[in-house]
């Protein structure tokens, strides 16, 4: 049963999509067998003639996608955020961003949102993977409504976007009419000693540990870096005048991910301590996403120990 | 950005192509493959010039295509998914009126729009941007889907290496054609018998093709890839089926030029200059 105030962030994205659809006639939906999973059946059964399943063949998933856009259609291609970063990742790279093509990828079942089913399903460097890619627009929104809003927010740039989303439920964060914007981050908390920049599920877990620091008179803020690719450098350096350390939170390796994206940014605009809670170079393993979490120690207590730490090494 | 180029190509001047003359046309695009890849430096002869005459049919005879409207909506498609023998594709897009036959000699050279591989936002004419091998009948696939949504009858056409048919993504693409019935789809295997390595046969066996394809629910077309006659024929047939196309047309790797036929060595190799003196003569004196 789902806690109230809780909610998984794919029902956001299957939302998003009805929406898309209804509002572009260009939408059209290409999956590899895991609609049911997803929840975007629900596209199939209001669009039919707008819904291809490709079955469990990734790569075709995404030429498929590509020659839908080529053809002057707007398709949104998802499977679980693993297999449609790394599966076909040749084919996004080649067949999709090199042509610039408005291909809007989700990635579901991001992070270790996908616990039990252990480390071959959990996507922990998709968003390496994509923000590597020349011309691709990476967001990895928080909640639901965040997820709803990335999915139309697609709807109005260029070019192939990626939208990682869970599987599992979480807080609720923003309003139902939340917006989402490329290269906008969204500032839930402002701090004077420490700076949080965290994304998806861990967006939640930055705020509950900003708020745990102020209990011992610590202030730290607390940015939602939604949209991680173009990153929203101009938040983060009016976030970071005054504080002296940041911290990163993510359900992804440190490598190449929001720690990345933001240690690429700070070591050049504004060089600062930056230290990453994340996964450190190892893979998954089985167990409720909550243990598995805190196994990979992906917690508030975590976040808030960093920053403590950071801050007394300076 | 437009380039100008000084290789030096002997006997080029003043050559016109005849429009009803296909045997003649091909023999440009092949003196054309020739003297783009020798003045490039490199480049992919062997199945370049294997393709000739299938896409001189296709560009001359099949494709419902305005060359000075490139961008037509309901234009007729080509992927070329073995992107490597863009050379031949270049030289029939500029001969079919694309764009200017004087930036040939850009081919592979900074800032033209003639890239290694092709790149279609730059080079009207070129519907994909390919070069990874295992991608463009996926592609084709997905335009053949957008374009009958669209209510269009224009056809997707495809060519393909029989080398390329190792990659797996070629066969999930298959699967999803004749799954979605799409009959406005013809995939042309290039069967060369050929690859970087060796012998196709050596490395990697894919016979038997035509069983493979129709196992996967295509209708199957053998063509002799060198014959103009041969291929017409297999292209109306196409026309007319209920489900997706392939001609397997049996070609000879490096056709025209006799050191480089049936050779793995000339898949991707440049002439020197008097292996370039010699093929240009051989394919001058009267081959195909």
């Amino acid at each position: 049963m789902t806690a109230p105030g809780l909610k998984p962030s794919r029902e956001g994205y299957v939302e998003g999509l009805l929406e898309a659809g209804r509002r572009n006639p260009r939408v059209v939906v290409v999956e590899g067998d895991v609609a049911r999973s997803i929840g975007s059946y629900a596209f199939r059964e209001e669009f039919p003639g707008r819904y291809f399943n490709l079955g469990i063949s990734e790569q075709d998933m995404m030429g498929e996608a590509a020659g839908l856009a080529l053809a002057g259609f707007i398709p949104f291609a998802a499977t679980y955020g693993v297999f449609a970063s790394g599966r076909a990742w040749d084919q996004i790279r080649t067949s999709i961003c090199y042509m610039n093509l408005a291909v809007r990828i989700g990635g579901a079942h991001g992070g270790l949102s996908v616990g039990p089913d252990g480390a071959t399903h959990q996507a922990l460097e998709d968003i390496a993977l994509m923000r590597v890619l020349p011309r691709m627009k990476v967001l990895v929104p928080a909640d639901s409504n965040q997820t709803r809003a990335s999915v139309l927010a697609s709807l109005e740039t260029d070019g192939p976007v990626y939208i990682r989303f869970g599987r599992n439920p979480v807080p609720q964060l923003y309003p139902p009419d939340a917006v989402v914007r490329f290269g906008r981050g969204n500032l839930l908390r402002e701090g004077t000693d420490a700076l949080i920049v965290a994304c998806g599920a861990l967006v939640a877990i930055a705020v509950d540990a900003a708020e745990s620091l102020s209990m011992v008179g610590i202030s730290a803020g607390v940015l939602d870096m939604v949209s991680i690719k173009p990153l929203d450098g101009d938040l983060l350096l009016e976030q970071t005048r005054g504080v002296s350390c940041v911290v990163t939170a993510e359900d992804h390796q440190a490598a190449g991910g929001l720690f990345g994206a933001v240690a690429e940014y700070l070591c050049r605009h504004r060089p600062l301590p930056v230290s990453p809670v994340a996964v450190q170079d190892s893979f998954g393993t089985s167990g409720s996403p909550g243990e598995v979490m805190e196994m990979f120690g992906l917690t508030s207590e975590a976040v808030a120990a960093e920053v403590l730490r950071l801050l007394r090494r300076g | 950005m437009k380039l100008h180029c000084d290789t030096d190509d002997p006997g080029r001047e003043g050559r016109e192509s005849s429009a009803g003359d296909l045997t003649e046309i091909a023999r440009t695009v092949r003196l054309d493959i020739l003297s783009m890849i020798r003045g490039a430096g490199s480049g992919h002869p062997g199945g370049s010039f294997s393709a000739v005459e299938i896409l001189v049919e296709l560009y001359w005879e099949v494709l419902r295509i305005h060359p000075e409207d490139p961008a037509w909506a309901a234009r007729d498609r080509f992927v070329l998914s073995k992107g490597h023998a863009c050379p031949a594709l270049y030289s029939v897009l500029a001969r079919r009126g694309y764009f200017d036959p004087s930036q040939l000699c850009t081919f592979r050279k900074l800032g033209s729009r003639l890239q290694g591989h092709p790149n279609m936002e730059h080079l009207p004419g070129l519907d994909a941007s390919t070069g990874s091998l295992g991608q463009g009948l996926s592609i084709s696939c997905g335009m053949a889907l957008g374009l009958r949504l669209d209510g269009l009858d224009s056809r997707v056409f495809c060519l393909l290496g029989d080398g390329e048919l190792q990659e797996g993504s070629v066969w999930e693409s298959a699967m999803s054609a004749s799954q979605f019935g799409l009959n406005r789809l013809t995939a042309i295997v290039d069967r060369n018998r050929v690859q970087l390595d060796d012998r196709v046969s050596a490395v990697m066996e894919i016979e038997p093709l035509a069983d493979k394809w129709l196992a996967f629910g295509w209708d199957v077309i053998v063509a002799d890839g060198h014959s103009f006659a041969s291929m017409k024929k297999a292209f109306e047939h196409c026309a007319g089926s209920p489900f997706p196309s392939v001609i397997i047309a049996d070609t000879l790797k490096g056709r025209g030029v006799s050191f480089m036929e049936g050779s793995a060595a000339w898949h991707g190799r440049c002439p020197d200059d008097s292996e370039y003196a010699a093929a240009v003569a051989e394919i001058e004196g009267g081959l195909t």
